[in-house]
């Protein structure tokens, strides 16, 4: 009697257990309302700050998105695709590369390398034929963004060097050689001017669906490489155990280097993208941080490219609703930032939820039957 | 999973809630202005101030977009102004904005675009596009005054001698703006103290807060004795107050955050150019193409002097001010400057922004050469003697 009695007192308020036992949709509804929460705190949040009412801030935030659809504006639902079109690209780059379990930081700089690619190619190479012009842009691009996301892969392959900084600084590396670029053409000024040769094709009178176009294709092809093809296979063995990768005979440093190749590649079309495809111009700030939210993209999204798209248009949402509200009610401009901090908090703490059940200690009355 | 639902069911209440207000109608005049980044820079403090002063004064409303980078989210937030907010002026504040709004001004030649620090307009060919800027030289030459008393102030106290007077001067990019401010910082300052020099060394950013601080410290080091930059952080008031080096500021007063330092700020009061295009649009006037603030007409403005300038600081900067206001004192005259050990007798400027940055018209008239007569956006290049440049490599 004394000992139960013990127990009992030793027995914690809340108790936490794994759980595998929860249904998809019980997990996405989950998910869902993790997001809703989130989305209601930001609201609450700005509501503090602001003395506006929710129903304002809403409002707003949907205006900063989306404009005015209702009268058949449609100039902001463009640039929101493309936004979000935009991340999904660098989302997808590096989606390979950590499934893999390497950690590619260097997005930033693998984008911002093809897209100075890019650009060099329009400045220096303009007096070719348009259609030569366009395929040595597109083709320039993706090969210095997969040489530039090789480089640390052929380091880690042969020599096992840690491929998080190594990535992390040759995002650096980037940023300097383009800051050179822009101070050799500009001549002091800091800004190349916009240049009129060599940009991607416009389809009718949208500039911006082509560039979504080659995402959204991107996207599919994406995930049948992940999920169909041999190769995918392959990476995610090496991702689960090296050890286990040689034993069945994948060839794991090819593995890395053909990866990486892929994910580079992917983070050059993202730059040429942005250069050819919407800027027209390049400057250190081109890519402007995409390439580090592209990793959280992309492991909120668990992987899945049509989740990572779900998610990159989440984020896009919030940054441009959220810099609206800042804008609107003269809040400060890293408000956009504490309203996406928010909600990724709920979102990558709802998975605690999803992952392992919670039970309160049981009442008295309980115990006693 | 009751209580899921409810809450679920909460917030879309909420959201639909959200959905049905909103919307405005358009009755009065709307300004958009677009900013680089937001109140912590300097830069843009110095215009949202201006603009919410201005917009309030002409009982017209304002909208701004901040944190709009150089490339194309210039023209995408320009376009969100037209479409969402019906704007009937747009305003954008940086450099690089230029391109990209002068592409949102050919699709939409039913809205005024002005724009600060510009040098296109004048040759784009568009009617609705508009540059403007301040003879802001004038007011960096004044704060050079105050900079050169302040020098002389420690020579006499014997703090250093005569020929070790060598200022500092953090500058962003080697550009025609950066250059005539500094040049003139520099000739005011030599105005009152012949023998001083001075060391530039460049960020290749106009915000870097670090960078700015360690070129600062990096200018104390090498025996600067006084520091003032033309870069948009508080990085070198800061490295200044730290080392109690007098700093003379840009943009606007640093006095709060560096009381002991603090000597005087030149600025551009962007008031009088913000109620000239709103004017103009009311009356259904056109804006001038190339818009020059001045002593004169308040855009170039002074701050209050900090507490530690030297003594009759006050009175030698109103002599000054009167002789640039009635013209018989002018900042580049040539007889106060050499170039490689000689006076300049001629200067082709790049006035006509074209690719190759080609030098077009000759801009020294009676041997001044004459700064904002072109175009308002500054053109004097010049690397004149006595000032050295440590790094050129933006």
């Amino acid at each position: 009697m004394a000992d139960t009695q013990k127990a009992r007192h030793r027995e914690p308020l809340l108790h936490i257990a794994k759980r595998d036992d929860m249904a998809g949709w019980q997990a996405w509804l989950i998910r869902v309302a993790a997001i809703l929460i989130a989305f209601l705190l930001v609201g609450l949040v700005s509501m503090a700050l602001t003395g506006e009412s929710l129903p304002e801030i809403y409002s707003t935030m949907l205006r900063g998105v989306f404009g005015r659809l209702f009268k058949g504006k449609t100039s902001l639902l463009w640039t929101y695709l493309q936004r979000t079109a935009v991340l999904l690209c660098l989302g997808l780059a590096v989606t390979p590369a950590f499934k893999m379990k390497f950690w590619n930081c260097g997005a930033e700089g693998q984008a911002l390398m093809g897209g100075l690619a890019a650009m060099m190619c329009m400045i220096h190479l303009g007096h070719l034929p348009y259609p030569l012009l366009l395929l040595v842009v597109i083709g320039s691009s993706i090969l210095v963004g997969a040489v530039w996301g090789l480089i640390p892969a052929v380091f880690k392959a042969y020599y096992n060097t840690n491929e998080t900084l190594f990535t992390l600084m040759m995002n650096y590396v980037a940023t300097q050689i383009v800051s050179y670029y822009v101070y050799l053409v500009g001549q002091g000024s800091g800004v190349i001017q916009p240049v009129a040769t060599g940009n991607l094709p416009t389809i009718g009178n949208s500039k911006q669906l082509l560039n979504i176009l080659i995402v959204a294709v991107l996207m599919v092809l994406m995930f049948i490489y992940l999920k169909y093809s041999k190769q995918g296979y392959e990476i995610t063995v090496v991702g689960e155990s090296q050890n286990t990768a040689r034993y069945i005979g994948i060839n794991v440093k090819k593995v890395i280097l053909r990866t990486m190749l892929i994910s580079g590649a992917i983070c050059g079309i993202a730059g040429m993208l942005l250069v050819s495809g919407i800027d027209h111009s390049v400057n250190a700030d081109t890519i402007g941080g995409q390439g580090f939210t592209a990793i959280m993209v992309s492991w909120l999204g668990q992987f899945n490219p049509y989740i990572i798209a779900a998610m990159s248009a989440l984020i896009i949402f919030l940054e441009s609703g959220a810099g609206k509200v800042a804008d609107t009610f003269f809040l400060n401009g890293s408000f956009a930032g504490v309203a996406s901090g928010i909600v990724i908090l709920f979102l990558v703490g709802c998975e605690f939820f999803i992952r392992y059940s919670v039970k309160i200690r049981r009442t008295r009355k309980e115990e006693t039957v | 999973m009751k209580k899921l639902i409810s809450i679920l069911l909460a917030v879309v209440m909420i959201f639909s809630l959200a959905a049905c207000s909103g919307g405005s109608d358009k009755d009065e005049l709307k300004v958009g202005f677009i900013f680089l980044h937001d109140e912590n820079s300097t830069y843009d403090k110095n215009f949202i101030d201006a603009a919410i002063k201005a917009c309030d004064n002409m009982g017209v409303k304002m909208v701004q977009k901040t944190q709009i980078p150089e490339s194309n989210a210039a023209y995408e937030a320009a376009v969100e102004l037209i479409e969402s907010e019906d704007c009937d002026i747009i305003f954008a504040d940086s450099f690089g904005h230029e391109s990209f709004l002068m592409k949102a001004a050919k699709e939409h030649p039913d809205v005024e675009f002005c724009h600060a620090t510009g040098t296109q307009a004048h040759t784009s060919g568009l009617d609705n596009f508009h540059n403007a800027f301040a003879s802001i030289y004038q007011g960096r030459y004044l704060a050079g005054v105050v900079a050169g008393m302040k020098l002389n102030e420690m020579i006499a106290a014997g703090k250093f001698t005569a020929e070790e007077a060598k200022m500092g001067y953090v500058g962003a990019f080697t550009f025609a703006e950066v250059i005539s401010g500094y040049t003139s910082f520099y000739l005011g300052a030599k105005s009152v103290c012949p023998t001083v020099t001075m060391d530039v060394k460049f960020t290749g950013s106009w915000y870097d807060e670090t960078l700015e601080k360690q070129a600062a410290q990096a200018l104390i080091d090498g025996g600067c004795k006084l520091i003032s930059q033309h870069a948009d952080s508080m990085g070198s008031p800061t490295a200044c107050e730290n080392a109690g080096i007098p700093n003379v500021s840009y943009n606007g007063s640093t006095a709060a955050a560096c009381p002991e330092t603090f000597l005087i700020s030149s600025r551009i009061n962007w008031v009088p150019y913000f109620e000239y295009m709103i004017t103009q649009v009311q009356k259904g006037e056109k804006i001038a193409t190339d818009w020059t603030g001045t002593l004169e007409n308040g855009a170039v403005a002074l701050t209050d002097l900090g507490k530690n300038v030297a003594e009759g600081t006050q009175a030698k900067l109103d002599e000054v001010k009167a002789k640039l206001l009635d013209g018989s004192l002018q900042v580049f005259d040539t007889a106060n400057f050499t170039v490689k050990g000689e006076t300049l007798t001629s200067y082709k400027a790049d006035v006509d922004t074209d690719e190759a940055f080609t030098p077009d018209t000759e801009a020294i008239e009676g041997g001044i050469f004459y700064e904002s007569k072109h175009r308002s956006g500054p053109y004097f290049d010049v690397r004149i003697d006595n000032i050295t440049l440590l790094d050129e490599a933006y």
